[in-house]
This record gives C-alpha cells, structure tokens and sequence, in this order.
C-alpha cells in the first residue's frame, strides 16, 4: 500500500502545482527549452522572489530540475520525471474525462459548433446528413 | 454532467473508465460505434479526427488520424476482436502512419468496452490494458495528449473556458 500513498502523494503535488496559472506558464516555457530563473521573472509582473517560488513548487512536484550556471539558476521541465506509470496514467485519466465531457456536451447539443467540415470518408452503411435533407 | 470513475492501475498498467450517460444504449453504442459520432469526441481538442476506413466486425479494423493545429497527422487504428451490439466491444487500440499503415514496434492497448442499461441510462465501462510501461509512455508521448505540453494548454483553455 505504501506504493499507493506515495502514488497519491505525488499526484497531489502534482496537481497542487499545476493549480496556479503563472505555474502552468513557467512550465510551458521550461519545457519547450532551459530559461533562468531570472529571465522567467521578467515575464511576469511579480517579484523575482515570488517567480523562484512558483519554480521551487514545480520542482518539488518534479515537473521542472534547477542546475547552476555561474550566478544564474537555470530549469528545464523534466520530461523523464513525468514519466513514471502513475503519472502516464493520471494524464491518460484526463485525456478520458475530455472525452467522456464531450460526448456529454454532444448528447446535450451543445457540441454542434465542433462539428468541423473535415469528414471526407464515405463508409457504405453510414448515412450523410445530407441524405436526410432529401 | 455524467458520472464518471476513472481507476488506474500501475501494477498491470490498466485504466479502467466507467461512466453513466443520459441516454439509451442504442444511443451511447453509437458514438463508440459510427465513424461520423466517434470523430466527435475520440481526438483531443484542436486535433479533428477523420476515420478513413470502418470494418467493424472481429478481425476487421477502424483506422482513423488526427491533424494537429500544425497541420500534421497522427494515425492509429483498432483491431477489432468483437462486436456484440449494443452490449461490448474489444478491439486493440494501436499507432498508425498517416496512411493507416499500422507502425511496427508501437505500444498496443487492449481494450473491451461495456455497454448496459442503468437507472434509466446507460453505464459504459471501458477497460485498457497496455504492455508495458514502455508502451505507456509511447501512448502518451505518440498520441492522444501529445506530452505534457499539450495537457497543460488543454488545462488551461479549460479553465479559460469555465471562467467566461
């Protein structure tokens, strides 16, 4: 069970981290490549404090690992860390749930306005909408 | 909003979803079951999903792909294993090139979907089993979420969407 719990622990640590915007953001940008910590404060109307902050939460989720380069702390996401089986599954649970709200939203009508154009295929035992029309 | 548990399991790498539907069975079978409903709601969003080819029988396959904002697409197909209308369905759910050629060496997730009547609705339980934890990272990285990045944007939009 201890796997369990520390499964449950680092879930929540990982939604604690991802429930803040400005978090969301840096780790956006953390991901896509290295940035200082003090290059990320200048993109965000807050202290550099309150910025170091919100990374040092990232990292104890870790999503994002600091390293040292002379005066400067640099972070990058950390992909590998997000790897573990529990997390792919937690990701693959929201994937899930946007499916299941979507066809709520279709069952509700709501949906109609993302029913793109796109469609090409011509599937012999499926009707056209068109056909009803007719 | 539908009732919805979602349990997963690292020590066999399943994921297990059930949710209830306000509608018939007859109804809810269908958007698992006609190309043009499960375009609708299988890709993530800001990815259309176009199904190219539908056998939906045992041993037929169903292969779809999915265009990124980018403009590139993602394949995958199902290997379908059986068809009990409007009760279950299996089939294997696997990676694809944009032709719908199934890709070697790609992670597949066995899964069988069930389908009952419940208080008046319909109760759905989908169940995935994937190989590896290997395969689930490939899962992730090769498809649906498209890595982290995408997840946290859809997260955001989400949260966007609920404040307006």
């Amino acid at each position: 069970m201890t796997t369990t719990e520390e499964q449950e622990d680092r879930a929540d640590a990982l939604f604690h981290a991802l429930a803040d915007r400005t978090r969301r953001d840096i780790l956006r940008r953390v991901l896509a490549g290295e940035h200082s910590v003090s290059t990320l404060a200048r993109g965000y109307d807050m202290s550099f404090a309150a910025v170091q902050k919100h990374v040092a939460v990232l990292e104890r989720a870790g999503l994002v690992s600091k390293r040292r380069s002379g005066r400067e702390a640099l972070a990058s996401g950390e992909v590998e860390a997000l790897r573990s089986v529990a997390s792919m599954l937690t990701e693959l649970e929201s994937v899930w749930r946007g499916r299941i709200a979507r066809i709520d939203d279709l069952l509700a009508g709501l949906a109609d306005a993302t029913n793109d154009a796109h469609h090409t295929i011509d599937t012999t035992d499926t009707h056209h909408p068109t056909q009803e029309k007719e | 909003m539908p009732v919805t548990d979602i349990t997963t399991n690292s020590d066999d790498r399943s994921i297990v979803v059930t949710c209830d539907f306000p509608a018939p069975v007859s109804r809810i079978w269908e958007f698992w079951t006609d190309p043009r409903q499960l375009e609708r709601w299988f890709g993530p969003p800001g990815y259309p999903l176009t199904v190219t080819d539908h056998d939906l029988r045992p041993g037929g396959r169903v292969t779809y792909y999915m265009t990124s904002p980018e403009g590139q697409k993602f394949g995958g197909y199902w290997d379908v294993r059986s068809v009990e209308p409007t009760s279950r369905l299996a089939y294997v759910d696997g990676f694809a090139d944009a032709e719908g050629n199934p890709a070697e060496d790609m992670p597949l997730g066995d899964t069988v979907v069930d389908f009952s009547e419940h208080e008046g609705g319909t109760r759905v339980s989908s169940t995935t089993v994937y190989g590896s934890a290997q395969d689930l990272q490939k899962v992730l990285d090769m498809g649906m979420a498209e890595g982290l990045t995408q997840a946290v944007g859809q997260l955001d939009e989400a949260l966007v969407a609920d404040a307006a």
